[in-house]
């Protein structure tokens, strides 16, 4: 049987749901040996998180250089597993860390990488949604391991419980990994709010809240949402830039999307067109994203969320 | 120093893209500089300009490297209207389809012949969106990696470059010394507008043309092949409703029916 290396993703201590997704889609393929990558000390409590995913095996390997020297020393250690397992794919998180990490493992292991699959088949062949999610891509590397990067929040997680064997791997990271040093570490702020990329759904505001997100936000905290912003609220300073969903923002598949004040430009569709459901809001009837609008309302949004906000908080207990 | 920017020229990020054999088709679309290179652009000249500046015979010089097509051409003349002193284009049939691997490849041979003290780069390209080519030259080169920055910092007399990395996973101080690949976040400065001066001098600054067999790069089948794409269908037609007053209350009704509240 092949077997499928994955690269473990951790959220604090513990193993991230991405962890278990990019378990799921790598059982598909083979029997999923996880690698945990810790400092010292830490290797074997972080390995003992691996308790859901189809996970046959983990092995761990313990240094310091990862969280001192960041990409280049994990993407050391990923290689020198590959070269000794030879596995038929190698599965890592699509965040801009792990396909880093894919991209330098690529060139020292001379193999073909696709970045952020949203389903991956027994065969290695991927499926990609390209160009803001307009078109639909199948692709397989031709050289070399298959390095894959699997979108977070798109392949269904298989929350099987495991209790993988573990094996101990004693590695060195060469000095050439180590040329910049991380001198400080800080966990993205956490407000109120779930982040952006991985809600489940996302309020967003444009031009027309005119620099006012309050209507916006009391609507999304109504619904637990993330909120984000078209490109010409960022550029217009009314919402930070980290929010900014489009094609040079972030891309975001939610179950709910509700665009308020958005006209809809190929900017902005571009990051959000995948998601399942979406509900557009805007004054003007020939707004282009009324198009994708499976639920659209022409009518001033500073009107129409207060009572659906009102609408929303009386249904919760 | 000598600080070079990649670039790439990409279809405008208005248009709407499509497949063709497999490749994206870029001939019949508007094609422009790659909008997450312009920071990169500004960034090297800043760093030029704190330091002694870029003119002529000065103390820096803002070399602008990219791999594409002729008509790349125009881009890089964008970049060095916007103040870099002269560029370097890969331009070659053979490397028409290029895949990640490859364009660091020839990329970071080009830089190796120039003995750049910094490389700068966008995170990403608006077309294939992949954030991976700046890492991949870094590993290629064997030089420090100073990716997503929101800040760089650079003193000449030590060689030591630091920034401040932002990313999902938060945000990081990070240093090296010299010779290193930065890539930069989108706003982490406000890119010039070429003024007339600047596109007047453009014209006669040198844009050095070269094949593929200059850098010694050997092309193989790309290492990653697509087998097939579609456009996906378009989304069904959705009910839109004009507000009388009621939409807020019908708009929390279809959210109960789709039972996403």
């Amino acid at each position: 049987m092949s077997t499928v290396l994955i690269l473990a993703d951790f959220v604090g201590e513990k193993a991230s749901k991405s962890t278990v997704e990019i378990a799921t889609a790598g059982a598909v393929i083979g029997e999923v040996t996880a690698l945990v990558l810790a400092p010292v000390g830490k290797g074997a409590a972080r390995a003992a998180t691996l308790v859901q995913g189809p996970i046959a095996k983990a092995i761990v390997v313990e240094s310091d250089d990862f969280d001192k020297h960041g990409v280049p020393a994990t993407a050391d250690a990923l290689a020198q597993v590959i070269t000794k397992m030879q596995p038929a794919a190698v599965l890592v998180v699509s965040y801009a860390f792990g396909k880093e990490v894919a991209g330098r493992v690529a060139m020292k292991v001379e193999s073909g990488i696709i970045t952020d699959a949203v389903a991956i088949a027994a065969d290695c062949t991927t499926t990609q949604l390209v160009f803001g999610g307009s078109t639909t891509v199948h692709s397989k590397v031709s050289h070399g391991v298959s390095i894959i990067t699997v979108r977070p929040n798109t392949v269904t997680a298989d929350f099987v419980t495991c209790s993988p064997a573990i094996e101990t791997l004693p590695l060195s990271i060469a000095e050439k990994s180590k040329l910049a040093t991380i001198t400080s570490s800080q966990p993205p702020v956490k407000g109120g709010r779930p982040e952006l990329t991985e809600a489940n759904i996302v309020v967003s505001g444009g031009r027309g809240t005119n620099g006012d997100f309050a209507a916006v936000e009391n609507f999304a905290d109504s619904l637990g949402a993330a909120v984000g912003a078209s490109r010409a609220a960022t550029d217009a300073g009314w919402y930070p830039h980290s929010h900014q969903v489009g094609q040079t923002g972030k891309t975001v598949s939610p179950t709910l999307y509700v665009a308020c004040g958005i006209s809809g430009a190929i900017q902005h569709r571009a990051g959000m067109q995948t998601s399942k459901t979406i509900v557009v809001i805007n004054k003007d009837p020939e707004a282009p994203l009324f198009e994708l609008a499976d639920f659209g309302v022409v009518g001033d949004l500073f009107a129409v969320l207060p009572p659906a906000t009102e609408g929303v908080k009386a249904r919760k207990p | 120093m000598k600080i070079a920017v990649c670039i790439k020229q990409v279809p405008d990020s208005w248009a709407e893209k499509k497949m063709v054999g497999g490749l994206l088709d870029r001939a019949n679309v508007d094609a422009v500089l790659n909008d997450l290179d312009e920071y990169a652009i500004e960034e090297a000249l800043r760093i030029a300009e704190a330091h002694g500046g870029n003119e002529e015979g000065g103390a820096n010089t803002v070399t602008v490297i990219s791999m594409g097509p002729e008509r790349a051409t125009e881009a890089i003349r964008k970049a060095l209207s916007m103040g870099a002193n002269d560029s370097i284009l890969i331009s070659d049939a053979t490397l028409a389809g290029a895949d990640a691997v490859l364009t660091s490849q020839v990329l970071a041979s080009v830089i190796t012949k120039e003995n750049f003290d910094i490389v700068i780069c966008g995170t990403e390209s608006t077309d294939a969106r992949m954030s991976v080519v700046p890492a991949m030259i870094s590993e290629k080169l064997d030089w420090a990696q100073l990716t997503f920055a929101s800040k760089v910092e650079v003193d000449p007399s030590t060689q030591r470059v630091s920034i401040t990395r932002v990313t999902e996973a938060g945000v990081e101080e990070i240093f090296a010394v010299f010779p290193v690949v930065i890539s930069v976040v989108e706003k982490i400065n406000e890119p010039r507008y070429p003024s007339f001066k600047g596109i007047m001098a453009a014209k006669k600054k040198t844009i050095d043309i070269r094949n593929c067999a200059s850098t010694g790069v050997q092309v193989a089948a790309a290492w990653s092949t697509v087998i097939d794409s579609a456009p996906r269908p378009p989304r069904a037609a959705g009910v839109v409703v004009t507000d009388d007053g009621g939409a807020g209350q019908k708009l929390v009704d279809f959210l109960i029916e789709k039972k996403l509240v």
